[in-house]
């Protein structure tokens, strides 16, 4: 019998994508190497990797420049930022940051990751794009992760007493500490 | 039917053989009176807070019940429907809009989520059912409940205030 | 700490030019709230009446339902998507539905996605009637709100012939659906778009061209297009300012290439312009809806992929195999093959997707779910800096956030 996993491409799920993106992918990874050279640690693309846009590793000095030059430039143009999370692998390095770029001009997907150890501080995005600001806040809340240069950085999603990152692999899903006074609002944040 | 004769003749005894806990006029009439005027404070947060805001509309109207009049702050309403759920950031302000109203006061917890913590929400920061931090009176299950459970809801805890069998009444009592 | 904070300074140190120097309100425009459409939270520093900065809080939701994705087998947390955006919860059931066909290669038969497409639609129309219902109660106009609600009504009553439940419907399922649409849906269908239709033209009429309508919301909170892209708004935000983006256009899936619809985008950015662009974009859904229904034929639902086939009764009753395999498939669940993909849809409020990491076991390694209203609350403290309260709220109705995307 054989597997099939998402290398089946289906025309109703996006299925047309490699055959219509494929050429233009290639161009912009070897445009990235030939400018960032060693800073691309590692690339997978579709269909020899069960993916569905190319993946690409960098480095996680150089990923603020690899970002703001695929935002402008005139091949890339990635002008939009759709997710950034991460995820916690349980080998070393632990935890990948995630960065899934759309272009509204180009109408193509790509993804870029960025792999940190546990205690390893990542650069801000916010100054490319300023709606990124939220999404880091939730990736320091669930997993740990800090972000250096960040304008604000504090918990979002759970109380600010919180105590533990709960996507971590080694939470436990259940069992929870209890709050008895509500969180008041906090004036500083309004200072100009 | 024959529980509503029973009390106005005077007998204490219902059909199902249980006794009503008022004994005077006034009391019957006094919570005639606020059964039939409850002003709902919707604590809505999440999916169940669609389905009241449907029982609000005016496909299923709660307003033929006498709850029409809708207050958002709890110094004006005297019946808190809690509607969807509670985690542990949303606790204690449950509890400071409970203790901001004033007596006597009602909670119906809307949905299975506010009575029990909802088993498949079985997680690190749902709270397992309001009654862990308020007293409640009517527990409407569902998940969401349909408009006409959350009115059986209220017609039960009406049927309860006339009865005066409900935790404000016996807070009044003592 | 109080509440609200009120520091004023003596009548000798005042500056004469400004008599309110220094005395500015900090307000908590707390979790419980009506303006704030589940539980949010808006801490403000007011001048007077005007808002001069806040910061928005969320958070009071949270279910831990990326948690929950890691703990949970594939089928099992195809109840927790409709109660992410609970007031299109199919559109959620088929994007998720569409995430994990496309990790695992399955391609589903021609009725399953037009009827998949038809519930995607009904959704989207029911949603952007309860927006601009509740935009409408926020600033006044409350019996525009029960003439979309009955409506509404009417969608809940074909979506429980359906399914069986009018808002967690959970109806589709990995390589099908839950059931097929019982006979003669597809008719009655066609008469609700027809009675949507008029109702829409009732209630454009109320408050299109309304003096007090358009005083209250033409150039109040207007973002920029710009603002937008950099914001990552997506849907009808971002179509009111001017961005002609649309997924089912432009990176079409299901049956969206062979049907025609027009992608409605106003330039303006404030609160009239997205209002018009969701009456329309109704408009688009209800000929959507019918041209799916006028193409939809008799066949099977289910994908005959041995690995997602939840076996039928009578199979499971009367043979060995058929038992065995029904209890393996809920017991343990089904195996996803190892692999990544970042599945997104066109949803009610913008662009909704599913990033899941699979690493060849029945429960998903990662299970990232990627909420428009997330990226909409963040730009709210921009877009209300200046104006009254009374805008805000306005604002904040026409932004359309909901709970369960934020917060999940």
């Amino acid at each position: 019998m054989e597997i099939t996993d998402i290398r089946n491409f289906v025309p109703t799920t996006f299925g047309d994508w490699v055959p219509k993106f494929g050429e233009l992918w290639k161009t912009q990874i070897s445009a990235l190497r030939h400018r960032f050279g060693e800073n691309i640690q590692e690339t997978r693309m579709p269909p020899d990797y069960p993916t569905d846009v190319p993946i690409i590793y960098v480095k996680k000095e150089s990923i603020l420049n690899v970002l703001s030059f695929m935002k402008t430039d005139s091949t890339f143009e990635y002008n939009f930022l759709s997710d950034l999370t991460a995820t916690d692998e349980s080998i070393e390095p632990r935890f990948e940051l995630v960065y899934n770029l759309f272009s509204t001009t180009k109408l193509v997907r790509i993804r870029l990751k960025v792999r940190l150890r546990d205690g390893e501080e990542a650069p801000t995005a916010t100054a490319i794009w300023p709606g990124a600001n939220w999404s880091e806040r939730e990736v320091f809340d669930m997993f740990g992760i800090r972000f250096a240069g960040h304008p604000d950085l504090r918990r979002i999603l759970m109380d600010i007493r919180y105590v533990g990152h709960p996507l971590r692999k080694d939470f436990p899903l259940k069992g929870y500490q209890i709050f008895t006074e509500p969180e008041l609002a906090d004036p500083a944040l309004l200072e100009e | 039917m024959s529980s509503e004769k029973a009390r106005w003749t005077g007998s204490e005894a219902m059909r199902d053989g249980s006794t009503g806990f008022l004994t005077t006029r006034l009391e019957q009439f006094i919570s005639w009176g606020r059964k039939n005027a409850l002003w709902p404070l919707p604590f809505g947060t999440s999916c169940c807070g669609i389905e009241m805001m449907s029982t609000l509309a005016a496909d299923y109207d709660i307003s033929r019940f006498g709850a029409e009049v809708v207050r958002f702050s709890p110094r004006q309403s005297d019946l808190l429907i809690v509607a969807g759920m509670v985690n542990l950031k949303m606790a204690p302000v449950l509890r400071t809009i409970y203790d901001q109203m004033s007596e006597p006061k009602w909670v119906i917890s809307m949905g299975s989520c506010a009575s029990s913590g909802n088993g498949l929400f079985d997680s690190y920061c749902v709270l397992k059912g309001i009654d862990t931090v308020v007293p409640v009176d009517v527990y409407v299950p569902g998940c969401p409940p349909n408009p006409e459970n959350l009115l059986h809801g209220l017609l039960s805890l009406q049927e309860k205030i006339s009865r005066g069998d409900t935790h404000a009444q016996r807070r009044q009592r003592v | 700490m109080p509440m609200t904070d009120t520091i004023h300074k003596s009548a000798l140190d005042r500056d004469p030019d400004d008599l309110w120097e220094d005395s500015r309100a900090i307000v908590n425009i707390g979790p419980t709230h009506p303006a704030m459409h589940g539980a949010f939270r808006l801490v403000a520093k007011l001048n007077g009446e005007t808002i001069e900065k806040s910061y928005g809080e969320f958070g009071y939701t949270h279910r831990a339902k990326e948690k929950m994705g890691e703990n949970r087998t594939y089928h099992q947390y195809i109840v927790y998507t409709d109660r992410m955006n609970y007031v299109s919860a199919m559109i959620n059931n088929t994007v998720y539905a569409m995430a994990v066909e496309r990790l695992m290669g399955i391609e589903v038969p021609e009725r399953t996605i037009w009827i998949r497409m038809i519930c995607s639609e009904m959704s989207r129309v029911i949603d952007h009637l309860v927006c601009v219902g509740i935009n409408a109660v926020d600033i006044g106009a409350f019996s525009y709100f029960l003439y979309g609600f009955h409506e509404r009504e009417e969608a809940y009553t074909l979506i429980e012939r359906l399914c069986g439940a009018r808002l967690t419907t959970s109806f589709t399922r990995i390589g099908g659906l839950m059931a097929d649409a019982p006979e003669g849906w597809e008719k009655d269908v066609k008469a609700w778009v027809k009675r949507t239709r008029k109702t829409i033209d009732e209630m454009d009429r109320l408050l299109t061209m309304n003096r007090i309508w358009q005083k209250r919301t033409v150039g109040v909170g207007v973002i920029t297009k710009e603002q937008c892209i950099e914001y990552g708004f997506s849907g009808p935000n971002a179509r009111g300012s001017g961005i002609d983006i649309d997924l089912r256009r432009d990176q079409p899936c299901m049956f969206y290439k062979d049907v025609e619809f027009d992608v409605p985008y106003a330039t303006e950015g404030d609160i009239f312009s997205r209002y018009l662009v969701r009456i329309e974009e109704i408009r688009q859904s209800l000929n959507i809806i019918t041209q799916c229904a006028d193409r939809i034929k008799p066949g099977p639902i289910w994908c005959e992929d041995k690995r997602v086939r939840i076996p039928d009764k009578d199979v499971v009753y009367n043979t060995m195999e058929g038992l065995i395999y029904h209890f393996k498939f809920f017991m343990t669940g089904f195996e996803v093959p190892a692999g990544e993909a970042y599945t997104q849809f066109e949803a009610a409020n913008g662009e909704f997707g599913f990033y899941i990491v699979s690493k060849g076991s029945s429960k998903a390694h990662r299970m990232r779910v990627r909420g428009p209203s997330f990226w909409h609350f963040q730009a709210l403290p921009l877009m209300v800096r200046g104006l009254k309260i009374a805008d805000m709220v306005a604002t904040f109705g026409s932004i359309n956030v909901i709970a369960g995307e934020i917060d999940r």
